[in-house]
């Protein structure tokens, strides 16, 4: 793995600030922005997908039982999916220090 | 020797180009720069040229296409002016962040408003700090030699950088001169096939224009500052070989007569041509006045400029726009900086000249010396001298 790009020098940019590794950009873990977190109720959770569909981010997956949870690394805390979920099973969570 | 033939400045500028095998054109006309544009659609009409010509719809969308041609590593040329060049402003920054060696031709014009169509630097002034390398020519000798040498040196390896060469609009664009013609053999001695340092493939796909976040915009304009300072060198071999080729002979600074001179006067573009009769007449008189000149503008010469200027007392600027609000216009301020860690500071005397293209005359380089000469026999400096305007 390359060095991480946050960390290179002025010396060390690539030749017209070009990004030649594809999808490099899944190493900024820009969910560090967040300061409420989506948690779901899975009782009335019914697994309709509606918060994935919704997902500005597209960081809002199943498990192997089907259940939905955002990749946290990525989760900006927007609350989009907590608006849109048809049985408010999503209550979103401040993130406390 | 190549031929001599009498041609519009522009004309031979577009011959210019296309002789440099361009790839890609991307155009709106604008006046006083239109003639190139249109010579080189004949050009491809006619089937001389093998390039992309894109009749786009304004100029912001001519910079933009000139920026996607680039990328796919196509050797890319366009012209413009003015209102043009204001309205491509924004894109402007962005073809040396990409590093993509565009080149461009500036007729220097004045901008609006009032609405002018003639010559002056109000463009290029307000567009100076956009981070591609700037050259000027003067006459159209000049315009012709200098399009090579512009794609050899935003093309470099060591450089790749966008690259502007600006010419005064209507005084050189529409001036028909005897130009001595290269060859196509020496254009192709001259100008190596475009080898492209960045390129859109889709074989090895690659992210261009990408967002710079806090922690690492800083870094990647730092890069691009010392990218451009870097290009001196390389301009400077350009010029040797430019000499080697056709024998005349290009510096980054041009001085006449002024290695004994009791005052120097500093102007920029094809004022000096008139200049330059000024200082020969007073030199007849026993006055010992010279004149220094940028060729190369961007990235600014100040080692060039410190020589050229020697000792001397007494030094003459001459703007050509109006740093609006400021006592001291951009090229007086340029030279203000420049002489401000000089150990022996000459008496600095700031002109205006020739705006929106009121005619410069041989009197008013000749009154412009003669100022100097006093300011150097003791009378006092004053605030700016606009000259020839009605007061």
């Amino acid at each position: 793995m390359a060095k991480n790009p946050m960390e290179l020098k002025w010396q060390e940019i690539p030749l017209g600030f070009v990004w030649n590794q594809p999808q490099s950009s899944l190493n900024n873990h820009t969910g560090s922005w967040r300061s409420e977190r989506p948690i779901w109720d899975e009782q009335h959770c019914i697994r309709c997908g509606v918060c994935a569909l919704f997902c500005p981010e597209a960081c809002v997956r199943t498990d192997e039982r089907g259940y939905f949870h955002a990749d946290l690394d990525y989760c900006k805390g927007c609350s989009i999916c907590a608006h849109e979920c048809w049985t408010g099973c999503i209550k979103m969570k401040p993130e406390e220090a | 020797m190549g031929k001599r033939k009498g041609v519009e400045s522009s004309i031979a500028l577009a011959d210019s180009a296309a002789m440099c095998r361009i790839e890609a054109i991307a155009a709106y006309p604008i006046t006083p720069q239109t003639h190139i544009v249109e010579h080189l659609s004949e050009w491809v009409n006619d089937g001389h040229l093998d390039a992309e010509f894109v009749p786009v719809e304004s100029e912001h969308s001519a910079m933009s296409a000139a920026l996607g041609m680039s990328a796919v590593g196509a050797r890319t040329f366009t012209a413009t002016s003015s209102q043009g060049l204001a309205l491509m402003h924004e894109i402007l920054f962005i073809a040396p962040a990409m590093r993509l060696p565009i080149v461009m031709a500036v007729a220097n014009r004045s901008l609006s408003g009032p609405i002018s169509i003639w010559n002056d630097h109000s463009d290029i002034m307000t567009d100076r700090d956009i981070g591609w390398v700037q050259i000027f020519a003067e006459n159209g000798q000049e315009c012709f030699d200098l399009v090579p040498a512009c794609f050899r040196v935003a093309e470099d390896k060591r450089v790749v950088l966008p690259t502007i060469l600006n010419f005064d609009g209507f005084v050189v664009s529409h001036m028909i001169e005897p130009i001595e013609f290269w060859t196509q053999e020496q254009f192709d001695a001259y100008l190596p096939p475009f080898d492209p340092q960045i390129k859109l493939d889709v074989r090895k796909p690659v992210a261009m224009g990408a967002v710079g976040i806090p922690e690492i915009y800083y870094e990647a304009r730092l890069a691009q500052q010392n990218a451009l300072l870097n290009a001196k060198a390389v301009v400077v071999e350009a010029f040797a070989e430019l000499e080697k080729m056709v024998g005349r002979k290009y510096n980054l600074v041009e001085t006449y007569k002024a290695d004994d001179a009791d005052a120097i006067l500093y102007l920029m573009g094809s004022l000096s041509e008139t200049a330059m009769t000024a200082v020969d007449n007073l030199r007849k008189q026993g006055k010992k006045v010279g004149l220094v000149r940028p060729r190369l503008w961007r990235p600014f010469p100040t080692q060039e400029l410190l020589a050229a200027f020697g000792n001397v007392p007494v030094v003459g600027v001459c703007d050509r726009a109006l740093a609006f609000g400021h006592e001291h216009h951009m090229v007086a301020q340029e030279i203000r900086t420049l002489f401000y860690d000089a150990p022996n500071r000459p008496k600095l005397v700031e002109f205006v000249i020739g705006l929106g293209g009121r005619d410069v005359t041989i009197g008013d380089m000749e009154h412009i010396l003669n100022r100097l000469l006093e300011v150097k026999n003791g009378a006092p400096v004053g605030p700016v001298e606009y000259v020839g305007v009605r007061k």
